[in-house]
């Protein structure tokens, strides 16, 4: 008894995930580049990218839900199923996330930056680089690699803080500072909860992997 | 601390919290020189719903049958072990089959009313064993038929004949003239196998309704039903030597969304052999 149309459906969906994980990579790596230099056009065509980061979960909700209806997914297919539609959700909002840091850009007008960007930039690389192996994980059915990729986020949250005390002392020093203060600690509070994202995966995977619920740090 | 959810699972509430009406232990039939089923090992709850899937030939109707020694109306059958009824071994010298056949009724693949009207139909059993009054017979033709949800659509045509009716009303019939015996524990064996869509979903909501009362053992080969209806499944395997064994038992919620053994999960979910 093969189940050839549910493995090329799963197939299928789990390749969408991935591709929707791509967009949404991209598009946060984008965004603090286009901050880092200032680069306000750049910025506009992520926002405007961000639609089809949208438009492509609700395409994978919907073939989901016609896989479930139509294959009678149960046991490990049914989980990954499930997992799914959570992580094309998380990966939603984690495109929400890099197109506010592109709004960021766009709010903050033609003032230079207080300072050349370099901890932001690299709490966004380590957090799509988290991302990338999360979603290897996912795809390779891997519960082991998922439970030790959210050992990174300390990384990320010790950048976090190092950003918002260099703030705070901005701000504290030179009161005009404070909008572009401000907006720039958001821009790093996004990127953070980007990370907080992929353990939010990386627990589905090991759903998906072994059924078990766990909470991930 | 575990949040308390404002959802209802109610399979899980159901495969909990339940005595054993039946008890199956070290179970083993064999029909003349080949064995049927091996080494079973199976505990069937009271007003649960119990379901036995696996493969076609793999023992389920074996297992069910010897629930209540339907399988020693074949001749060269042979069985080794126990099967408790309420504690008591039913295989134990002495024990009344008939009175064991009547705790534990069954109902069939192929609707098989008789050849009478869907009252006398009913009314068989209770006067095999020797009733005749006819306000009781009455009584329990119209609770038995109430229970087999299939009283309304009767009740004016009590005489007609039983072959008369639908499929699924002659199922429900061979339902109620089970439950006219008051049985304890109802077996099924496919009972909606031949049975349109909305017939079968009509026989799984009554075996909802069912279970209240009695305990339910279903083989099934429909595995969706198996996951809609049964608190508790069982899946069975037959095994090189072509002797069924069971590979699982298990909360049917458990079952089917992580089950333990890799061959369950093969199985159900049809990537099997």
């Amino acid at each position: 008894m093969p189940r050839t149309v549910l493995e090329t459906e799963l197939r299928n969906l789990k390749g969408e995930v991935l591709k929707q994980g791509q967009m949404v990579g991209d598009a946060m790596l984008a965004a603090i580049e286009a901050l880092k230099h200032r680069d306000v056009e750049a910025s506009r065509r992520i926002m405007a990218a961000d639609r089809d980061i949208n438009a492509l979960r609700f395409e994978i909700e919907r073939a989901t839900l016609i896989v479930i209806a139509t294959q009678q997914p149960l046991a490990h297919d049914l989980r990954l199923l499930a997992s799914i539609l959570d992580i094309a959700g998380e990966l939603e909002r984690m495109g929400d996330y890099a197109k506010g840091i592109a709004k960021i850009n766009i709010l903050m007008g033609d003032k230079p930056l207080l300072k050349p960007l370099i901890d932001l930039p690299r709490m966004a690389e380590i957090a799509t680089d988290m991302l990338r192996q999360a979603l290897v994980a996912f795809s390779n059915d891997d519960a082991e690699t998922a439970r030790a990729i959210p050992g990174r986020d300390d990384e990320v949250d010790a950048l976090y803080n190092q950003i918002y005390r260099e703030l705070m002392t901005f701000m504290i020093q030179d009161p005009k500072t404070i909008d572009q203060a401000n907006y720039l600690l958001w821009a790093a509070h996004n990127v953070e909860r980007t990370a907080d994202r992929v353990t939010n995966i990386c627990e589905r995977t090991i759903f998906t992997a072994t059924g078990e619920i766990v909470e991930l740090a | 601390m575990q949040p308390h959810l404002n959802i209802t699972e109610p399979s899980r509430a159901a495969a909990t919290a339940s005595s054993l009406k039946m008890e199956v232990r070290h179970l083993s039939v064999t029909y003349k020189t080949s064995r049927a089923v091996k080494a079973i090992d199976l505990p069937v709850y009271e007003n649960r719903v119990l379901a036995i899937i696996g493969p076609s030939g793999c023992g389920k109707s074996t297992l069910l049958r010897a629930l209540n020694r339907m399988n020693d109306l074949i001749p060269g059958a042979r069985v080794e072990g126990e099967v408790l009824l309420d504690g008591e071994n039913i295989y134990a010298p002495g024990q009344d089959v008939v009175d064991i056949r009547r705790r534990v009724g069954m109902v069939f693949q192929r609707p098989n009313p008789f050849p009478m009207s869907v009252y006398d139909n009913v009314a068989f059993g209770p006067r095999l064993l020797g009733l005749r009054k006819k306000s009781v017979l009455d009584e329990i033709v119209e609770q038995s038929l109430r229970s087999a949800a299939l009283w309304e659509q009767v009740k004016d045509h009590l005489g007609q004949s039983g072959m008369a009716l639908s499929g699924g009303q002659q199922q429900r019939l061979c339902i109620a003239r089970t439950i006219a015996m008051e049985p304890e524990v109802i077996l099924m064996d496919e009972p909606t196998s031949a049975l349109d869509p909305m017939a079968t979903l009509t026989i799984e909501d009554l075996i909802q309704r069912l279970k209240e009362n009695y305990t339910i053992v279903i083989v099934t080969h429909n595995m969706q039903q198996a996951a809609r209806i049964s608190d508790f499944t069982a899946f069975l395997n037959m095994d090189s030597d072509r002797a069924g064994y069971l590979v699982e038992f298990g909360p049917t919620v458990d079952v089917f969304t992580n089950p333990k053994e890799k061959l369950t999960e093969d199985y159900i979910t049809g990537r099997f052999g």
